[in-house]
């Protein structure tokens, strides 16, 4: 049992390491522009088929992960600057609007391009067995993951919070004016940041692929989750954003695997068979909503 | 002397609404100016529009807004800003997600190549209740905390011209001399400034020359003499 609650953390942190990448980008986004980007995912998503076409073209896992982000961080800047900075202006509906005709289109040029089978994405050959970790065997591509995760975590961390392009980034988070009013020109710090979370969304894609499929739509499912990562975190925030993203990984993860069992032990079998799969499914949105309850601005508000 | 800051005939409207008549105000190297007027008279529009905050640049009507020899125009804020303008905004407008070193280092720089740049030392110095905090965050400061970091943080831009919007909005008497006496001592340095407050009677003492507006409209201005002279004038346009 031990082992089973253990492994199962271990996805978790994993899966929640990979939301971070996600929502790190999306928060920034909405924490400094107030621009609600749901083509976040799509750019996720392009990053993995990138990822899949160019290890299967280069033979190496790691040259084909470097590329895709490259490639996507390239298009998420031509992204921001053709049509998303547009839409800053607009209020949320409209960018909910166009930013939702954005994966429509983004989907039909994946489909385009590849087709309509998923993308074949293989975790590199010396790591697709398992590890033994004291007295469990473990998949090494996943502790790859978490390794890749949590250094690009503590490198995203250093560069927020100990930087001065950092600095800006959260200052521009909470007062965009007055940080513009000292001399920042946040139109392009928006543009790197925008860069640079296309490039951590490549990196999520590329890391995920091979555990999920490289498939058309797959942007979308994943993309509900960072929202409510961020939600939970606080928008602007990436403190927060890391903070809710290992709460709802390791909630996801082990409330998936463990909730069924733990409803068993005082219900009858068959409710418990029935409400189990329901309750786990829901489980992040009653964390969200219990957060929302007791810290409406989220755990760790970036506007004071 | 050559006037380091220029605007002539300066028209402004918030989207329909028009704020600013066509006012006038210059301002020489060195100096220190004060722009005086009741609430709503357009005070904050003029420092504003100068830092090309909204409701500039659409809503300049007309007139010119001159910088050490540049038009500024449609310039955006942070180009006014590197040009050597700095901002002490109403409200002091600190980052409360940063802290006070944090707020400090953010915006340093020196494009200007200044013999004796402000550092953070240097601003420590002038506040030193700022370097007792430096690990505060901006949200956990007292309001003269806030107004003497607000003004270390446009120091650190070494700008040419310092404005304080509302410079001791709020503060208690004590605070609000500190802030003065620091003033004081910028403008020792040479430091240019242009200040809006309502304590005439501290302004005089501290500055050169004085603008009152009315309306959107320049009604009177002079030097720390004529102002002093006049109390006329301090009844008819600021109520004192």
């Amino acid at each position: 049992m031990t082992q089973l609650i253990l492994e199962q953390a271990l996805n978790g942190l994993q899966f929640g390491l990979m939301l971070f990448l996600l929502a790190a980008g999306l928060t920034l986004v909405f924490g400094i522009m107030d621009m609600i980007n749901l083509a976040h995912g799509s750019l996720y998503m392009v990053g993995a088929y990138l990822a899949a076409a160019a290890v299967a073209a280069s033979g190496s896992f790691v040259v084909g992960v470097l590329l895709a982000v490259a490639g996507t961080a390239v298009l998420g800047a031509l992204l921001e600057m053709t049509v998303l900075r547009r839409l800053y202006t607009r209020d949320h509906l409209s960018q909910v609007l166009a930013t939702f005709a954005l994966i429509l289109i983004a989907n039909e040029a994946v489909r385009m391009v590849w087709g309509d089978q998923p993308a074949l994405l293989n975790p590199p050959d010396a790591l697709s067995g398992p590890v033994e970790l004291g007295g469990f065997s473990y998949p090494a591509f996943r502790l790859l993951i978490i390794a890749v995760g949590t250094v690009v975590a503590l490198l995203l961390y250093w560069v927020v919070a100990c930087t001065r392009v950092g600095m800006w980034v959260r200052a521009g988070a909470s007062n965009r004016e007055m940080t513009e009013a000292l001399g920042i020109n946040v139109k392009r710090l928006f543009t790197l940041v925008f860069a640079a979370g296309a490039g951590l969304c490549a990196l999520a894609g590329a890391m995920l692929g091979p555990l999920l499929a490289v498939q058309v739509g797959m942007g979308e499912s994943i993309l509900i989750l960072a929202f409510v990562v961020i939600v939970i975190g606080g928008i602007g925030s990436i403190r927060g954003a890391l903070v809710g993203s290992l709460l709802v990984g390791v909630v996801d993860t082990l409330g998936r695997a463990l909730l069924p069992w733990l409803l068993r032990s005082f219900l009858p079998g068959e409710v418990a068979a029935n409400l189990g799969p329901a309750l786990a499914a829901i489980l992040i949105y009653l964390l969200m909503a219990a957060v929302l309850f007791w810290r409406p601005a989220g755990l760790f508000p970036a506007r004071g | 002397m050559k006037s380091l800051l220029e605007i002539t005939g300066l028209e402004v409207a918030y989207g329909q609404s028009q704020v600013l008549f066509g006012v006038n105000l210059s301002l020489a190297e060195g100096q220190v100016a004060t722009l005086l007027g009741r609430n709503g008279m357009g005070k904050s529009t003029t420092l504003r529009s100068l830092c090309g905050l909204s409701p500039a640049p659409a809503g300049i009507l007309a007139g010119n807004i001159r910088f050490g020899g540049e038009t500024l125009g449609n310039w955006t804020p942070d180009r006014i800003a590197r040009a050597g303008i700095a901002l002490v905004p109403e409200g002091r407008q600190i980052f409360p997600n940063l802290n006070v070193r944090e707020n400090l280092v953010a915006f340093a720089a020196n494009r200007r190549a200044v013999a004796q740049p402000w550092t953070l030392e240097r601003v420590f110095s002038l506040f030193p209740r700022l370097a007792e905090r430096q690990a505060n965050m901006g949200n956990q400061l007292s309001g003269g905390e806030q107004q003497m970091l607000a003004i270390g943080r446009a120091l650190m831009t070494n700008p040419r011209l310092l404005i304080l919007d509302e410079a001791t909005e709020g503060l208690a008497p004590l605070v609000r001399e500190e802030i003065w006496q620091c003033l004081a001592r910028l403008r020792e340095a040479g430091q240019t400034i242009l200040v809006v407050d309502k304590y005439v009677e501290r302004l005089i003492r501290l500055a050169d020359q004085h603008t009152i507006i009315e309306r959107g409209r320049v009604v009177w201005s002079g030097s720390s003499a004529e102002l002093d002279a006049d109390h006329g004038v301090w009844h008819r346009y600021l109520g004192v």
